[in-house]
């Protein structure tokens, strides 16, 4: 591993064992306030744990494990910090930018010029080096961005968030150079799309409440999510429950039908597990008249949302698609009691 | 600025506004009603003049070497640092901002002088301070050093912390990121604070007069001068004090020029950060 990560601060819940491969990106995500952002601070060395230890390319980063105490300065740690913002230094270039990080480990004038002047061209920047922060648009101001990490040439690089301030004509853009870029080389980024972990990471941990609730290949985790959080991000109902013989005994005692993957030991009854289905196999009734291959949930309309050329009925955690012509028959608005229902056969259910 | 846009401010605060302006302007235009004109030239050039003149531009000068000395790493430690009683130095440091300057100077004095804290080790040594030019740049010093602290100190709270940060993950050294990255950033704020404490040294009185003295050449700067001049001749009181208010406004215009000069700038770079932000909206 190029990168063994663990680490906890009591005072923010947040407690977390992470590793990262030679050429591995892995892509962190969460709801706000989940500890992504703290990750990449005590990573990068700007916040101190309360205890763990890193490691990155067999040197140590920190090692605060009982009876030792050591802590390597942010500047000898390799490890790049790329924000939402661009924050280039508004008093220098963008050529000057990113020489900062050569020039800082020591590199002669004119060799991290040149260094800047390839990193620029890596970028697509190659004629805005005379330009100041202040003159660069939003996408053009990350692209010198990310030139300025990748030419401190580090053992990590860290990206935080760097589509979030991007407008939808530079976030593309954006995208393609970091899939290039990030291709061979370890990194870790903090996204809330998923279409940056599909396009850029091979694998994603789900980070909620300071721990890690689910972690896996990109693809497996978006198929088969195990947490709420990452069913929400695939566009997947989940329902959270145990194993049982006829399918998932949800926490509140219910049965719900479907097809177990790998069907569980017999007779187990607290084998943690999930049901998931996507909202377009869910069909709404305002009654309840329907037979025994189907489960059928009644619930309350919260939420009605275009999606796509359907319309997306929310309830609580479940969602349900149906086209507005079928939503307008059934005069569904927010706060009606309706009846979601699913067949057994577009149920999957397998251990959490 | 444009008119068009709705102000809110009710029409009698203009009134008062205008009162309070009065009370700056009326003073000023009352003494240069009173200014004799046709001795003007040779009232400021006297012998007198020009040497307190002299003595004050220099004592400034080297208390606003001083005070940038001192007070940048002093509002880094007070904007940056995190130790206990942080809060008390600060109070601590704005303290001559609202004591009165002849308070400054007995404390000084008692500090520096003969019979002071330090006096006998600096005997020893021997230098005597008090009532000497060193004397006037130290009681300038204590009086202009919480001008420069305080304009640097908000200049550096102004988010220049994340910017540090990322310099820092690229591999800067502390000291480099002090020198590329936190001085460039606040040098409008380091200027216009250098810039005030120099006009808090040139018409620094109470505390020199106190510590340093008043004596030709040595101790007497401009604003003694004046002093002593009011009693013997008005005419060259009035005229020293038009020149000292010259320099002052050409102070205040070099520190709080806009747009483009140095407090434009400023602003323009605390927004730098926010402006990709809105170029995305």
């Amino acid at each position: 591993m190029t990168f063994t990560f663990e680490a906890a601060v009591a005072g923010r819940g947040f407690d977390v064992a992470l590793t990262v491969g030679p050429r591995e990106t892995v892509a962190v995500m969460g709801p706000n306030g989940a500890g992504k952002s703290t990750l990449l601070a005590v990573i990068a060395g700007l916040l101190r744990p309360d205890s763990g230890r890193a490691e990155l390319n067999g040197r140590t980063l920190f090692d605060l494990s009982p009876g030792r105490s050591r802590w390597t300065p942010p500047h000898h740690r390799g490890t790049a910090l790329l924000a939402q913002e661009p924050l280039l230094f508004p008093h220098l270039n963008a050529l000057e930018n990113v020489a900062f990080g050569p020039r800082s480990a020591g590199v002669a004038k004119r060799q991290a010029r040149a260094d800047a002047v390839r990193w620029l061209a890596e970028v697509e920047a190659q004629e805005l080096h005379d330009r100041r922060p202040a003159e660069l648009s939003g996408g053009q101001a990350q692209r010198v961005a990310v030139a300025r990490a990748l030419a401190a040439d580090p053992g990590l690089l860290l990206l935080d968030e760097p589509m979030a301030a991007l407008d939808i004509h530079s976030a593309p853009l954006l995208r393609r150079l970091l899939k290039r870029v990030l291709a061979d080389r370890p990194a870790i980024i903090i996204t809330h799309d998923v279409l940056d972990a599909l396009m850029l990471a091979d694998r994603v941990v789900i980070l909620e409440g300071g721990r890690i609730s689910e972690e896996g290949p990109t693809r497996e985790v978006l198929e088969r999510p195990r947490s709420t959080f990452a069913a929400g991000l695939a566009g997947l109902n989940l329902i959270p429950g145990t194993l049982a013989r006829d399918g998932l005994r949800t926490f509140d005692g219910r049965t719900v039908a479907g097809h177990a993957e790998e069907p569980g030991p017999a007779g187990e009854g607290d084998l943690a597990a999930v049901a998931v289905f996507p909202p377009s196999a869910v069909s709404v009734f305002l009654d309840d008249a329907h037979g025994s291959p189907r489960n059928y949930f009644e619930v309350t309309i919260t939420d009605l949302e275009p999606h796509g050329d359907l319309i997306r009925v929310r309830a609580g955690s479940l969602a349900a698609d149906i086209t507005p012509a079928a939503s307008a028959d059934l005069g569904l608005v927010p706060g009606l009691p309706v009846h979601f229902v699913v067949k057994a056969t577009a149920v999957a259910i397998y251990p959490a | 600025m444009s008119h068009q846009v709705y102000s809110g401010v009710p029409r009698w605060i203009y009134a008062v506004a205008v009162l309070a302006a009065l009370v700056v302007v009326l003073p000023l235009i009352a003494m240069v009603a009173r200014v004799n004109w046709a001795n003007f030239l040779p009232l400021v050039t006297s012998e007198s003049a020009v040497s307190a003149l002299g003595l004050s531009l220099r004592t400034s000068a080297a208390s606003t070497v001083l005070c940038i000395l001192l007070g940048v790493p002093l509002a880094l430690v007070l904007a940056r640092g995190r130790f206990p009683l942080q809060g008390l130095l600060r109070s601590l440091v704005l303290l001559p901002l609202v004591l009165p300057p002849v308070v400054g100077g007995i404390a000084l004095l008692y500090t520096f002088g003969r019979q002071g804290l330090l006096g006998s080790t600096l005997e020893v040594l021997g230098l005597q301070i008090a009532f000497s030019t060193t004397a006037v740049v130290l009681a300038q010093t204590f009086v202009a050093l919480p001008f420069l602290v305080v304009s640097l100190e908000g200049a550096l709270r102004t988010g220049g912390e994340r910017y540090e940060a990322v310099a820092a993950t690229l591999g800067a050294s502390p000291g480099r990121v002090f020198r590329r990255v936190t001085l460039p950033l606040v040098l409008p704020g380091l200027a216009s604070g250098a810039v005030l404490s120099f006009a808090r040294s040139l018409g620094e009185f109470g505390a020199t007069l106190t510590f340093a003295g008043s004596l030709q050449g040595v101790t007497r700067t401009l604003p003694l001068e004046i002093y002593l001049q009011r009693e013997t001749d008005p005419d060259a009181a009035v005229a020293l004090s038009l020149v000292l208010v010259a320099v002052a406004v050409a102070v205040v215009a070099l520190a709080y020029r806009r747009p483009g000069g140095r407090a434009g700038r400023a602003s323009q770079r605390t927004t730098a950060a926010a402006a990709p932000v809105r170029n995305a909206a």
